[in-house]
This record gives C-alpha cells, sequence and structure tokens, in this order.
C-alpha cells in the first residue's frame, strides 16, 4: 500500500525534554497515506509523548511537524489537528448521548448541522453500534464506550487517525474485533491509521510499517518482515 | 406562641391578597438580584476558568485574594460603593446612589467572588481529559473550554445558584446603596429589617416566607437541572 507521494505527516528533528533522565530523539519520520503503522516499545519508550507530537496536542522543544508538505506553525495548527483523530489509551465520553459525543467534531468544524444524524448514523454502524444514539454515554460498557470514541472520530473522516494503545484496556474478543475495524477503515477510507502497542505480534499482523522505540528513541523501522526486536 | 401563629395567619392572608407593597419589595428584590447575579456570571464564570486553566504571573495571589473576598462583608461593600456613587465621590455624577442600579452594582461585586471561586473549584475537580479530549476531535481552545465548562455544567450551576443565594439574602448592600425607598428600592429583606422594627411582624413575616419559597424554588429548579441528562 505503499506510495511515492508526499508523506502525509513528516516530523525532522524532534527533540523533548520530559525529565532529566529522559528525552524524546526523532531525527525523522514519515507517515504516507493510507498506510498503517505500530509504534512498538516497552513502557516509557516515548510512544504516547511521540502520538500527541505528531497530533499537535504537545509542541516539541525542537525540530519542524509537515502536514502534507506544508510546515506546521502556531498559525495554522488548530486548522492541521482537524485532519487529524485521535483516540486516547483512557478516552473520555462527554456526559451526554452517543449523539452528541459523535457530532462533537463535526461541531468543532461547523460542518452543516443537518447532516451530523445521518453521519454520526454511519459512524456508529461502521462500528457496530446501530443505534445507540440516543443512550448516555457514560452508561456504556468499556469495550462499547471504546467504539464510540472510535466512531467519534471517523465521524469527521481525518486523514490521519492515532489510536494510543487500543488494545490495552479490552479482551481477546473485543481486540479482534478492533483489528477487523481498523483494517477496514484503512481499506474502505485509504485513512493512515498510527497505532501503538506492546505487542509485536499484533504489529505484525495490522501494520504495513512498524516503528519500534526504546528510550526515547527509534530503535528500528520497517515493513513488518523486517523488524525483529525493539 | 400565639403571637407567632397570629402574625404567621395575617401573613398569609397578606400574601394571597396580593398586598400590593409586599410585592413590590418581592419584584425589587427578585430584578435586582438577577440582573447583579447575571453581570457576576457574566464576569466570574470566565475569570473562575481563567484561574483554572491558564498560568499567569501572580496567579496564587489572585486565587487566594479571591478566596478572601468570598467573606467580604455586606456593609464593606456598601461602604466603598457608597463612596465611589455618592455626590462626593468619582462617579457621583452619574446619580446612581438610592437607585437599584447602585445595588446592583454593589451586589455584583458580592456575588462575583463566590461565583468565580466555585467555577474554579469544580474546573480544578473535572476530569483532566477533558480539554485533551476536545483538542484531538479538533477544538479550537475557544471550543475546548466551551465544553469543559458544558461538562462541570452542574458545578457552574452550583456556582451561580449561590451567588444569587448570596445577594437575595443580603441587607447591607441593598440598604447602604438603595436606601430602603418604598416602592423603588426596597427590596424583601430591607422591608423585613424596617416593618420588622417598625413593629409590623407579620409583613415581614409574610415576606419571610416568600424569600423562603424563592429559595426552595431556585434550589429546585438546580435539583431537576442535575436529574436531567443529555
Amino acid at each position: 500500500m505503499t506510495s511515492m507521494e508526499t508523506p502525509v505527516l513528516k516530523i525532522e528533528g524532534i527533540k523533548k525534554r520530559l525529565s532529566n533522565e529522559f528525552s524524546l530523539d526523532v531525527p525523522y519520520l514519515e507517515f504516507k497515506e493510507g498506510n498503517i503503522y505500530g509504534l512498538i516499545g516497552p513502557n516509557g519508550a516515548g510512544k504516547s509523548t511521540l502520538l500527541k507530537i505528531l497530533n499537535l496536542l504537545e509542541a516539541p522543544d525542537e525540530g519542524e511537524i509537515f502536514f502534507n508538505g506544508s510546515p506546521v506553525t502556531p498559525s495554522n495548527l488548530v486548522e492541521t489537528r482537524k485532519n487529524m483523530g485521535m483516540v486516547m489509551e483512557n478516552p473520555y465520553l462527554f456526559h451526554t448521548t452517543v449523539f452528541k459525543n459523535v457530532a462533537a467534531g463535526l461541531k468543532f468544524r461547523s460542518t452543516d448541522k443537518g447532516s451530523w444524524e445521518a453521519t454520526a448514523k454511519e459512524a456508529l454502524g461502521l462500528v457496530g453500534l446501530d443505534g445507540f444514539e440516543s443512550r448516555y454515554a457514560p452508561d456504556l460498557s468499556r469495550g462499547e464506550s471504546q467504539r464510540v470514541t472510535i466512531a467519534r472520530v471517523l465521524a469527521f473522516k481525518p486523514k490521519i487517525l492515532f489510536l494510543d494503545e487500543p488494545f490495552s484496556n479490552i479482551d481477546r474478543k473485543h481486540a479482534l474485533i478492533l483489528e477487523e475495524l481498523i483494517k477496514k477503515i484503512n481499506r474502505e477510507s485509504a485513512t493512515t491509521i498510527v497505532f501503538t502497542t506492546h505487542n509485536l505480534i499484533q504489529a505484525t499482523l495490522l501494520s504495513d510499517q512498524i516503528v519500534a522505540m526504546r528510550e526515547g528513541r527509534i530503535s528500528e523501522r520497517g515493513a513488518d518482515t523486517e523488524t525483529h526486536i525493539y | 406562641m400565639n403571637f407567632i401563629l397570629e402574625s404567621l395567619r395575617t401573613a398569609i392572608s397578606l400574601i394571597l391578597a396580593f398586598d400590593k407593597e409586599v410585592y413590590q419589595a418581592v419584584w425589587t428584590s427578585l430584578y435586582v438580584s438577577v440582573a447583579s447575579t447575571i453581570i457576576a456570571s457574566a464576569i466570574g464564570i470566565p475569570s473562575g476558568l481563567l484561574l483554572s486553566a491558564r498560568e499567569f504571573p501572580f496567579k496564587r495571589l489572585a486565587i487566594v485574594l479571591l478566596n478572601t473576598l468570598m467573606a467580604l462583608p455586606t456593609v464593606v461593600v456598601g461602604l466603598v460603593v457608597y463612596g465611589i456613587i455618592s455626590r462626593q465621590g468619582p462617579l457621583g455624577e452619574l446619580g446612581l446612589l438610592f437607585s437599584p442600579a447602585a445595588i446592583v452594582i454593589g451586589q455584583s461585586i458580592l456575588a462575583l467572588p463566590i461565583i468565580a471561586n466555585y467555577t474554579l473549584s469544580s474546573i480544578k475537580g473535572a476530569d483532566s481529559r477533558i480539554l485533551p479530549t476536545a483538542m484531538t476531535l479538533g477544538a479550537s481552545p475557544t471550543q475546548g473550554y466551551l465544553i469543559l465548562l458544558s461538562e462541570v455544567r452542574f458545578g457552574i450551576m452550583a456556582a451561580v445558584i449561590a451567588g444569587f443565594g448570596r445577594v437575595v439574602a443580603e441587607v447591607g448592600v441593598a440598604m447602604m446603596l438603595g436606601g430602603n425607598i418604598r416602592g423603588y428600592t426596597r427590596t424583601m429583606t430591607t422591608a423585613i429589617a424596617l416593618e420588622t422594627s417598625k413593629g409590623e411582624f407579620a409583613f415581614g413575616m409574610a415576606l419571610g416566607i416568600i424569600l423562603m419559597t424563592v429559595a426552595l424554588a431556585v434550589n429546585l429548579l438546580l435539583n431537576d437541572f442535575q436529574e436531567r441528562r443529555g
């Protein structure tokens, strides 16, 4: 699925000091359109911090980020972030209905209010939660909540989707459902997907490219067959 | 005991007979209290948000000052505002003294620290994932803060109710700045103080009953709002 086009997202010379003992240091990394990237590494390797920098939630101390070839600057940061979606490790659902949760991203983008209902229905259908629109979000089970958080991001059709440890809080059955969902999203909308995991096998099965991290640095990178350890 | 029961009966008959003087005081009380609560909320809620969500020099000092102002004696507010709007004061030319507007100014100052402080506490106690979640969905900083306020809406509602409770029940500001002018600036509390000192205990009791009814209605409203979902 690789292409020769401009990477949808690219970072250069990224440095971020998090403590006296730990700093993130990524000289170069690019993500191409339509690919799935698995970011693997042990706890404290810097995966989540890197994901937040890629999602423009945290500013690096040094370095540049390019989206579709253009540098991200303070003036275009909010608009650039609208092309991205992220599901955090412990996602938060707003204390309102599932519909209002799923429509939140559409509201932030000032899209036509008349289209929200159909879009939310479609996104919920994609994650297997048809008919959940009027349910009160905090009442949902953990598995349902996670799928709503994914539907909430899918609703605004991001060009790049970040998933921070999506498999960490769910059982094997839901993990399989989620794996299928990730493949389906990627296949149907050519969305670039970047997810973090501890699980090398899972990363190998799902990813076009694996980026292995250790102590804030990229220790290895390549197609699944080329990456052996981290 | 007979005296109290007799007064209570007279008080109820005054209420049921829609006694003009009683309802004039009720109306004045309600509109100056609502106006000052609206003004204090318009300033206090953003101030509380700013104090909790943003970093700036002397922030701790500002919070300590805000806590201190929570216990601001009504007569001190009355005294200071009196000095400013009296004929010799810097705003004397506006002719505000002994008008409903003067009461509104004083009561807004009274309610402001309460509303700001309750807002600050609500936001400090809120889930730390709310703002990052909104940002991952493409919210601008302003949209993010609005979502944050929406998520702590019960706390904000309690802040507004506490502010209203403070001003509708106070007597110092209304007396000093309003002058207790019959049919113009006479509020429920100033009327109770005056009529009781004149021996018109039943009249004072009628207003006391209405004041308690208003407090009950406001709390029922808050309770109903908190029960609602979605």
